[in-house]
């Protein structure tokens, strides 16, 4: 009962209150890229949610069972992003394969994510925070919910404000970091909640 | 006459990093550390040089084993190499300077993924004799602190009145919390970019010829480039139905004139 209370805590914890792209700055590439329209923006959500999940997994298994046993934590960094890369392009291979019409739907954004810091910052965060291979799962899968949360939310925005007049520097870029920085704004409102 | 070429060439590339492709304010490049690490001056000159010192390790070795290295492998060896020496300097910074190491936290063993150092590999270090590629290193590195330590700077400044943490704003001055908290990068980098479009617009007609060079650190693989605040990636996304404006237009053409005879090199990763 108290570890379930403690998984909620870390639900809430990592996807509202302190955000991966909001407040951590993690994943900022995709965030921007590839939130034009509200539909690319999910998909996108939804293949880092996959990936995430089964990175934090399969770095939190690598974690317990070969790096400490034989006491080369050291070498996290350079495991970890190997072990990333690697599971990408093999989930990408799977998927393939086995589920064509979920590849299909998350078809680009799979390789993009290899480059995507957030993972890699999940997989550190874990084991900085000595979670246990299930509370690392619910992490990633927090933080990767975070992460499709304010994408999904962003990708409106723009929606919305794409035919705005704005001020000819800030068009672009510009007008997309502010947004960026009042949705912050509004996310450092959760910071009360736990 | 050799040496001379090479000193040339190696004051070159440091001016080259610091102004002329200055990876932050004109690559916009490894903005993910440039956000997260800037609350202080002194924040962001540490993470700078930390990452001074892996750029220009990792460019030295890369371009050492040049011609070891298969080119079909050498995304993954270029970041085994990067990985050991980010690991390396790590271990370093826990040894001797554990404040900074607390400061910067989680974000050190992020430079694995700092674009800029993954880019000064694939596009100068690989195919560029070792002096060059050491200087190159040092020169995009320091250009990268210059602009982490401003940016660092303007947030210590407003956030809390200090630099470097010595006070000095008037006592009567009110600080402003939100530029130390995370919105404040946002909005400082909102500012930045601005500013840039405006001096882009001013100078397009003059420097055609050296705005072209400024896309050397792009490899033009929107889809591999783990480069967030790329202008090009950024109007490049699937919509591409609505390029409103002549920003716009200037992202999208200048690497194009520079990088046809890269792109046959590059295949999928």
């Amino acid at each position: 009962m108290n570890e379930a209370k403690d998984l909620l805590i870390i639900l809430i914890g990592s996807s509202l209150v302190s955000n991966v792209v909001l407040s951590q700055f993690l994943g900022l590439c995709p965030f921007l890229g590839v939130s034009r329209k509200v539909k690319t923006a999910a998909g996108m959500g939804t293949a880092v949610i996959f990936v995430i999940t089964l990175a934090s997994a399969v770095a939190g298994v690598i974690y317990k069972f070969v790096l400490t046993p034989l006491s080369i934590q050291y070498l996290q960094t350079i495991v970890f992003i190997l072990v990333i890369a690697a599971l990408v392009q093999f989930v990408e291979m799977f998927l393939k394969k086995a589920m064509p019409s979920l590849y299909e739907a998350l078809g680009v954004y799979l390789p993009l994510i290899t480059t995507n810091c957030a993972v890699l910052g999940v997989a550190l965060t874990n084991v900085q925070k000595e979670y246990g291979i299930l509370t690392g799962i619910v992490n990633g899968f927090a933080t990767a919910l975070g992460f499709t949360i304010a994408i999904i939310i962003l990708a409106g925005l723009r929606e919305k404000m794409e035919y705005n007049d704005v001020p000819e520097y800030f068009k672009g870029m510009p007008t997309v970091l502010l947004t960026a920085g009042l949705m912050a704004i509004a996310f450092c409102g959760f910071s009360g909640l736990l | 006459m050799n040496k001379k070429s090479t000193m040339n060439s190696a004051w070159e590339r440091l001016v080259n990093g610091l102004v002329k492709e200055n990876p932050t304010f004109v690559l916009m490049l490894g903005m993910c550390p440039t956000l997260a690490v800037t609350t202080s001056a002194m924040n962001g000159l540490g993470m700078g040089l930390t990452t001074t010192v892996v750029l220009m390790l990792s460019n030295l070795i890369i371009s050492l084993l040049r011609n070891i290295i298969p080119s079909r492998v050498r995304i993954p060896a270029f970041i085994v190499i990067i990985a050991s020496f980010v690991t390396a300097v790590q271990l370093l910074l826990e040894a001797y300077i554990p404040s900074l190491n607390a400061a910067l936290g989680m974000y050190i063993p992020l430079i694995v993924v700092n674009c800029i150092i993954l880019g000064r590999a694939e596009s100068f270090a690989y195919s560029n004799p070792p002096i060059p590629s050491l200087f190159d290193g040092i020169g995009m590195g320091l250009g990268f602190s210059f602009a982490l330590t401003c940016i660092g700077a303007v947030r210590e400044v407003l956030g809390a009145g200090t630099i470097f943490d010595y006070s000095i704003m008037p006592a009567s001055y009110v600080t402003i919390n939100i530029f130390v908290l995370a919105p404040g990068a946002f909005f400082v980098l909102a500012m930045l970019t601005a500013f840039q479009n405006f001096l882009k617009a001013t100078r397009a007609k003059v420097s055609e010829e050296a705005a072209a060079m400024v896309g050397s650190g792009c490899s033009e693989d929107c889809m591999n480039c783990s480069e967030k605040g790329c202008a090009k990636r950024f109007y490049d996304t699937q919509a591409s139905d609505k390029l409103p404006d002549v920003n716009a237009e200037d992202f999208q053409e200048k690497p194009k004139t520079v990088e046809v005879e890269d792109m046959d090199e590059k295949e999928e990763v």
